[in-house]
């Protein structure tokens, strides 16, 4: 039993994790542009440029992916691919390094490349004009991040790989992906200029159903799976488990909010990691109630949860701190101005608070200043700032139904902090 | 791996588990714990990593305070040669990482552990989204675990990220504090004498923080003075009442000097030498006089800052009022009336002056006849050397401007051994 768990998780997995995913069935349309692209480059030497735009997690990278995978099958000659990631190749320098390493040109060695960046170039530039659209083998060029390539100096890798594209030399294609809409904007007008202007938008739209049958495609087992019987019986029960699943309200009342957020797989995915992990001889299903804890997880706020855990003095000073921005209306405070509002009021309620005296109530001061539930107002600091940070302006960054319910929330709180709260005058 | 060797973390340590899975399991792209200090995060990450032995590497962001360094020592922390690596960009890392992952042959996940990652926020822009991407970028089985006290939201900084998993560490409840304190006591003590006298403790201290480090040091500290008088022979451990009226006045002091840690050294060891110095240094007036010992200014120099701290904090239109002699009684105007309810220039803070202002003040409240000199003039700077004094401003030497930047504390105790009574010169205590 164990073993057919084991199995589950894996296959569910790898499906959430691993880097077999397939492509979205409505984004297939577009692998038939982008083949054309590539086999037009490799069949008859034409040279090309695109760029795929869409949100983060719209799935372009596994559109390029699935069908570069295709091509490579079918294609009279075999296409050289070289992969540029904009998080990697921070620099022109580097992107060049990269690329003669990836095309393993004659100044490479194992895994070094030799002489200088100019040198790089001109000899890659040869190298590649030397070419021409008949006899020389093709090359895809795939640059993820592309927005961040056009942050590079002079924009001169984007430069010299759409020049080298329209020269017409040796076949070329290079596509770009990113998630930046103007994208276009950020190229230089000469960088603009050679290229194709050929996008592809991959824009997600599904609606609500959509969302609910992609998370039962999710998580319904094929017949892939059936390797001895103790699999295929326990195939029939998880998926009867799993249609159960998509028809219970509760469960679709969640997909649906998550839904309202954001309609990428990403976001489903984050709603199924923890009941997926979960799932052991002891507990053989998922159920409602999981996806009801990974909910609550998902969608709890932040800043409530660390409010939960501050002291009750840091509790005070926060009201203090809430009631003077409502009398300055908006405008910042100092340390000395939060001290008196909570000697004010500990003064009135004796009892229930211990003194505490000032170096005591500056280090809690500095505490919430740590955890940035309050900030200085001016970020740069002259020295004479430095010297007085008691008088030093700050602002409080919490809403103050975020604090009302909090407060609400506190464990042990003391009703007249409550009351405190909720009175306007101090 | 035993389950209660982290008390009142068993659900976390449960959730983590089950979120690596088994070795070779694929897991989160990127996981990102927070919670406040002191609630157990790298505690339990270390517990569970260290006791399934997982295949990991842990940095902390504050050493690492470059790229290079926090390249470097994921990578060396990893190969099997010794001596440095260079390492200085992220195309290298990813290249090196993978070459080192291959030759090591591990088909299990390799967590990487970035503890205090805020500090990744403020380099290089592109650091932060590239290191949540790092499974896809080297193509391995790995995990980027970042562990913080802030929220995520407080890393968005313009350009789409991939989100991790979020988890956040909740803080511990009263008893779960009591649960974690007893877990951590000294070897020979009882279990329920030291499970009272750590409630003793938390009820006193509770209200003012929750600091898990804070509170276990208070309990040592104070620990040795609960156990006098049964070690001592006078009590057992039922006089509970007793027991209680002895440690209070401890207790009640160390609530005084609260997280100051002023003094805390001479109470651990048992030399009596110690103990009776640390009587004898009063504790309610104790960091002030510490503050002012350290500085011993000269005469003209005390008066000089005095002279500074009312140029400071009185509005210039004052001035008149207190330091001309027969200057008279200040009308009272509707102006003044409103004026007078909002005394507030303490709360405010200092404002500058012109040189000019403090020299009058001061050449008023000294005594006798000071010729102007240029010693007189260097003693100004040499307050501003040892930051009692601000200067602002551009214009050095036609007008050059101050601000001080001492507290009312100080400035009393300094005017007490000049005999000058500086709180009646003062406009908010008038």
């Amino acid at each position: 039993m164990n073993q057919v768990l084991l199995d589950v998780q894996s296959v569910l997995r790898n499906r959430l994790f691993g880097n077999e995913t397939k492509c979205r069935p409505d984004i297939e349309k577009f692998q038939q542009d982008l083949k054309d692209l590539i086999t037009r480059s490799v069949e008859y030497g034409e040279s090309n440029s695109l760029l795929v735009i869409g949100s983060k997690g719209s799935g372009k990278t596994t559109l390029l992916r699935t069908t570069v995978d295709l091509l490579q099958k079918k294609l009279s000659k075999t296409l050289i691919i070289v992969r540029l990631n904009g998080y990697m190749q921070t620099d022109d320098r580097i992107a060049l390094a990269e690329i003669t390493r990836q095309l393993h040109l004659e100044n490479t060695l194992g895994d070094k490349v030799f002489g200088s960046f100019s040198e790089t170039l001109q000899f890659l530039l040869e190298a590649l004009r030397g070419g021409s659209s008949h006899s020389s083998q093709p090359i895809l060029f795939i640059l993820e991040e592309f927005d961040l390539f056009t942050q590079h100096k002079n924009q001169t890798l984007l430069y010299n790989l759409f020049d080298l594209a329209m020269a017409g030399l040796t076949p070329l294609v290079v596509v770009g992906l990113t998630c930046r809409l103007d994208v276009i904007e950020l190229m230089e007008k000469r960088v603009k200029s050679r290229f194709s202007h050929r996008q592809l938008y991959i824009c997600n739209q599904w609606t609500a159903e959509n969302y609910l049958q992609a998370f039962s495609d999710m998580l319904l087992l094929d017949a892939g799976f059936c390797k001895t019987t103790k699999h295929k019986s326990f195939l029939e029960r998880w998926n009867s488990n799993v249609v159960e699943l998509s028809n219970n309200a509760s469960v679709q009342d969640i997909l649906k909010r998550q839904f309202s957020i954001s309609k990428e797989m990403p976001s489903l995915q984050c709603l199924l990691v923890q009941p997926i992990c979960k799932l052991n001889v002891n507990h053989q299903f998922i159920t409602a109630a999981d996806i009801a804890d990974s909910a609550r997880n998902v969608f709890s706020d932040p800043k409530a949860n660390i409010l939960h855990g501050v002291s009750v003095l840091e509790l005070c000073l926060i009201i203090a701190m809430n009631h003077l921005t409502n009398i300055y209306a908006g405008e910042s405070f100092n340390f000395h101005m939060v001290y008196n509002e909570f000697l004010k009021f500990t003064q009135k309620k004796l009892h229930i608070l211990q003194k505490h005296n000032k170096p005591v109530v500056l280090k809690a001061f500095e505490h919430l200043m740590e955890l940035e539930l309050i900030k200085p107002k001016e970020t740069t600091l002259s020295l004479a700032s430095k010297l007085l940070k008691e008088y030093q302006p700050t602002i409080l960054l919490l809403e103050e139904q975020q604090l009302k319910e909090a407060v609400y929330r506190y464990p042990g709180c003391p009703t007249e902090l409550q009351q405190w709260l909720e009175s306007s005058t101090v | 791996m035993a389950k209660n060797s982290l008390p009142a973390r068993n659900r976390q340590i449960e959730q983590l588990t089950n979120l690596f899975g088994e070795k070779h399991h694929h897991t989160v792209e990127s996981l990102y714990i927070y919670g406040h200090t002191g609630s157990g995060k790298s505690c339990v990450l270390n517990h569970v990593l260290v006791g399934n032995d997982l295949f990991h590497v842990v940095v902390n962001c504050i050493e690492c305070y470059t790229t290079n360094l926090l390249f470097s020592t994921i990578l060396e922390a990893l190969s099997f040669e010794e001596g440095r690596i260079r390492c200085d960009n992220m195309n290298d890392f990813v290249r090196c990482l993978r070459k080192i992952v291959e030759e090591k042959e591990v088909e299990e996940t390799l967590y990487i552990v970035f503890e205090n990652c805020e500090r990744l926020r403020d380099k290089d822009p592109i650091l932060l989204p590239a290191l949540l991407n790092l499974k896809e970028l080297t193509g391995l089985n790995l995990c980027a675990i970042l562990v913080s006290e802030l929220p995520w939201e407080k890393f968005y900084n313009g350009t789409a990220v991939r989100d991790p998993f979020v988890m956040f560490f909740p803080d511990y409840s009263k008893d779960e504090l009591v649960e974690v304190l007893c877990h951590l006591r000294p070897q020979a003590t009882d279990l329920e004498f030291y499970k009272q006298y750590v409630g003793l403790v938390l009820s006193m201290f509770f209200f003012a923080f929750r600091d898990l480090r804070e509170l276990r040091h208070l309990v040592e500290i104070n620990f040795s003075f609960y156990e006098q008088p049964i070690v001592d022979g006078k009590l057992t451990k039922d006089d509970k009442l007793k027991l209680w009226k002895n440690i209070e006045p401890h207790l009640t002091s160390s609530l005084q000097k609260l997280l100051m840690r002023e003094a805390c050294d001479g109470r651990q060891s048992n030399e009596p030498e110690l103990t009776e110095s640390v009587k004898a240094y009063d504790l309610s007036k104790g960091s002030n006089a510490k503050s002012q010992n350290l500085v011993e200014l000269p005469f003209y120099s005390k008066f000089l800052l005095i002279s500074s701290y009312i140029a400071s904090y009185n509005p210039s239109s004052t001035d008149r009022r207190f330091f001309l002699k027969h200057a008279g009684r200040m009308r009272k105007t509707a102006r003044s009336m409103k004026k007078d309810d909002h005394k507030n220039c303490h709360l405010r803070g200092p404002h500058s002056f012109p040189l000019d202002r403090m020299m009058a003040i001061f050449y008023s409240i000294v005594d006798e006849v000071v010729p102007p000199s240029a010693g007189l003039f260097s003693q100004i700077s040499s307050l501003v050397s040892l930051h009692l004094l601000a200067q602002l401003g551009q214009d050095q030497l036609d007008m050059p401007k101050y601000k001080c930047t001492v507290s009312l504390d100080f400035i009393t105790a300094i005017s007490k051994t000049v005999n000058f009574d500086v709180i009646r010169y003062l406009y908010d205590f008038v």
